[in-house]
């Protein structure tokens, strides 16, 4: 019997286990205008891939947690030294220094707002997110740059205040365990495994 | 916030002027399962060389060294595609390389044959770009495209890029558009415009007759967006052929036209659109420093720059190129444009960020009639036509390939060649399309110098591409 593929790390390398790739036969495109003479062929596959976080997986891991983590040129040579950023930046792009994690969870439940949004009513293949997908651009007090996200409850608005929300039950590890709602919300408002 | 130094301001110096001598393309469709890549390839290449006279042969033996531009490897299963086309065109051992920057490959793939002609490295090089959108159904063809997004921080979210695209949509909409129905009504205008000029191109993928209503109606994809306001998805290939001025000469023989100048500029922005960082606007010689002073009065929210309204890629494209070529004021110095128009509302962005008008006021190129061939309000020619191969809505987007049409599709104009290349009833009959009863010769007369935008995604790579007839150099041109 299969099982998805599963990785962890030892000794520095990867450790793999389960089935990474499935097998399925590929069939013939025929030509319905040309007398079903041979056109091509299909060729399915199904791949797992392992990646990593580098160092922007303390992030990743925070927000199971319930925190936000951004990122601060802590540098005293650089220009810009003082700088957050949300998107986390491992490194500041200007002197390409180690930045620090700083948490903002307490000052993202104060001052987010929405930058700009968008209500999506297509998705791509392999899209888990429930549709309309209400994409938002959140915007802090303080941070140098504008976070992509989504809202799972109410519908967006320009310069609406939003307070942040994690899926600390079963977490993904990805970017979708972080989600906004309009501040105000109650708890009962959120969806299944989130939290303020 | 971002600062240039002067060195990363200097103005690009080419070493010797660098010519388009000829180009060609393939049919655009969004299907082609009768013809492979390579075939697409083989049939630009064929009408660059029946262009200016010669056979293929004759042109490839002038060929030195190929830019390959091909964003999309995933698309087609397959690595290292451009060691494959460059074997069926017959150029082995020829020195190649393939190119990726997006939607902008094909104007990067230019970029690279320019600086390899002006460097000397070259006296002729073949820019040849191509992409095929075909293999997979709509929906993983939509997850294939979110991959040009961040992996971690976006894809994962819908994996449709129309959505992260359309966020700069949304602010642009609401702030420079003020949400107005009358500028909704102006975007809907310009997919007319594309529709209707693709009608009169045998090449283009998605030729209509369609009213402002049709457009309004059209299905939501991301609102104010509607399925009629967007991009196509394509399979084609287009080519151009660079070289030096004694090569231009020489293989322009037997041409009917002559060699044209070229420039190309590129710039860039960050790929997510969450690390902009704000910046003062870099200003274009037709711009004065206190001229957006009170942007954000007249356009509250309107003063950060770029924010999530402007693409500074497109802005510092244009910044190098006009310097390089001399342009002080593209509506004055430029007789016509191909434009990025992956969104009608994007095209509206474009138009501030090369300077045909201020921003904030990018809508007034449209309602003015100046971006038409012939001026809606006053029957008289348009002041700056853009699009008239019906662009990226009514034309195509084979990605690698865009850039490289657009090219072409401007130097036919400066050729005084437009309506041979798109009125030829046997090209019409060989695609299998059917020239309509009221095709109209869009040749825009008299046209001496044009510019064409290739743009990848939310702006991580522009470049502006430059044309001039030899003859009609502007003053401050290198």
């Amino acid at each position: 019997m299969s099982m998805f593929g599963q990785v962890y790390v030892k000794n520095g390398r990867y450790k793999l286990k389960g089935d990474f790739h499935h097998l399925t036969p590929n069939t013939p495109i025929k030509n319905a205008d040309r007398s079903w003479k041979l056109m091509g062929v299909t060729n399915p596959r199904d791949m797992t891939y392992i990646h990593t976080y580098g160092g922007e997986a303390p992030f990743f891991e925070a927000l199971g947690e319930g925190k936000l983590l951004g990122s601060r040129c802590d540098n005293k040579e650089c220009e810009f030294k003082g700088t957050i950023y949300q998107p986390f930046r491992i490194h500041c792009p200007d002197c390409l220094g180690r930045n620090s994690a700083v948490d903002m969870t307490e000052q993202a439940r104060k001052n987010a707002r929405i930058h700009t949004f968008m209500v999506c009513e297509r998705s791509g293949a392999f899209n888990i997110l429930d549709k309309p997908i209400k994409f938002v651009n959140v915007e802090f007090e303080g941070v140098s740059t504008i976070l992509m996200s989504y809202l799972s409850v109410g519908d967006p608005e320009i310069g609406m205040k939003l307070v942040p929300i994690f899926r600390t039950t079963n977490p993904t590890y990805t970017i979708l365990d972080l989600s906004w709602v309009p501040d105000g919300t109650g708890e009962e408002q959120l969806p299944e495994g989130f939290s303020f | 916030m971002i600062k240039f130094s002067n060195k990363q301001l200097k103005v690009p110096e080419l070493m010797r002027p660098v010519y388009m001598v000829t180009g060609g393309q393939s049919k655009f469709g969004r299907a082609i399962p009768e013809k492979r890549t390579e075939e697409l390839c083989v049939d630009a290449l064929t009408m660059a060389a029946e262009m200016i006279g010669l056979s293929p042969a004759e042109l490839k033996s002038y060929i030195h060294s190929c830019y390959y531009g091909h964003f999309a490897d995933h698309f087609g299963d397959q690595l290292l595609g451009e060691a494959v086309i460059h074997d069926r065109l017959g150029l082995d051992p020829l020195g190649n390389i393939g190119i990726k920057t997006g939607g902008a490959t094909g104007g990067s793939t230019l970029w690279e044959a320019v600086k390899a002609v002006a460097s000397g490295y070259s006296d002729c090089a073949l820019a040849m770009g191509w992409e095929r959108m075909d293999e997979v159904p709509t929906d993983e063809g939509n997850f294939l495209i979110s991959c040009a997004a961040d992996k971690d921080w976006e894809s994962p979210l819908g994996h449709i890029y129309t959505g992260y695209y359309a966020v700069m949509a949304q602010r642009y909409w609401q702030i420079f558009g003020k949400a107005e129905d009358s500028f909704r009504k102006t975007l809907a205008e310009i997919s007319v415009k594309h529709h209707g000029y693709a009608r009169m191109n045998p090449f283009a993928q998605s030729p209509m007759d369609i009213t402002v209503e049709d457009v309004l109606k059209s299905p939501v994809v991301a609102f104010p967006l509607r399925a009629l306001d967007c991009c196509l998805m394509s399979v084609g290939a287009a080519c151009a052929i660079i070289c030096d001025e004694k090569t231009a000469q020489e293989l322009s023989k037997n041409s009917p036209h002559k060699p044209l100048r070229i420039w190309v500029a590129a710039g860039s922005h960050t790929l997510r659109p969450a690390d902009r960082r704000d910046m003062d606007i870099p200003l274009l010689p037709n711009e004065s420093e206190d001229q957006y002073k009170d942007l954000g009065e007249r356009f509250p929210g309107g003063d950060r720059y770029p924010g999530f309204t402007g693409f500074l890629a497109a802005r510092m494209a244009a910044w190098y190129g006009y310097r390089m070529s001399g342009v002080t004021d593209p509506t004055e110095d430029l007789d016509l444009l191909e434009l990025h128009d992956a969104f009608t509302i994007s095209d509206v962005q474009t138009y501030e960020d090369i300077g045909v008008r201020p921003y904030g006021e990018g809508r007034d190129y449209v309602e003015s009639g100046d971006c038409y061939h012939t001026n809606p309000n006053t029957g008289k020619p348009g002041k700056l036509p853009s699009n008239i191969s019906g662009g990226l809505i009514g034309c195509m987007h084979a990605v690698g390939a865009t850039g490289i049409m657009q090219t072409f599709e401007v130097a036919t104009h400066i050729w005084k060649r437009w309506a041979e290349v798109h009125g030829d009833q046997k090209r019409w009959k060989e695609f299998g399309r059917s020239k309509p009863d009221d095709w109209q010769d869009l040749q825009v007369k008299g046209a001496k110098r044009g510019m064409a935008i290739s743009h990848a995604g939310v702006g991580s790579h522009v470049t502006s591409t430059i044309l001039m007839d030899p003859d009609n150099l502007l003053k401050n041109a290198q």
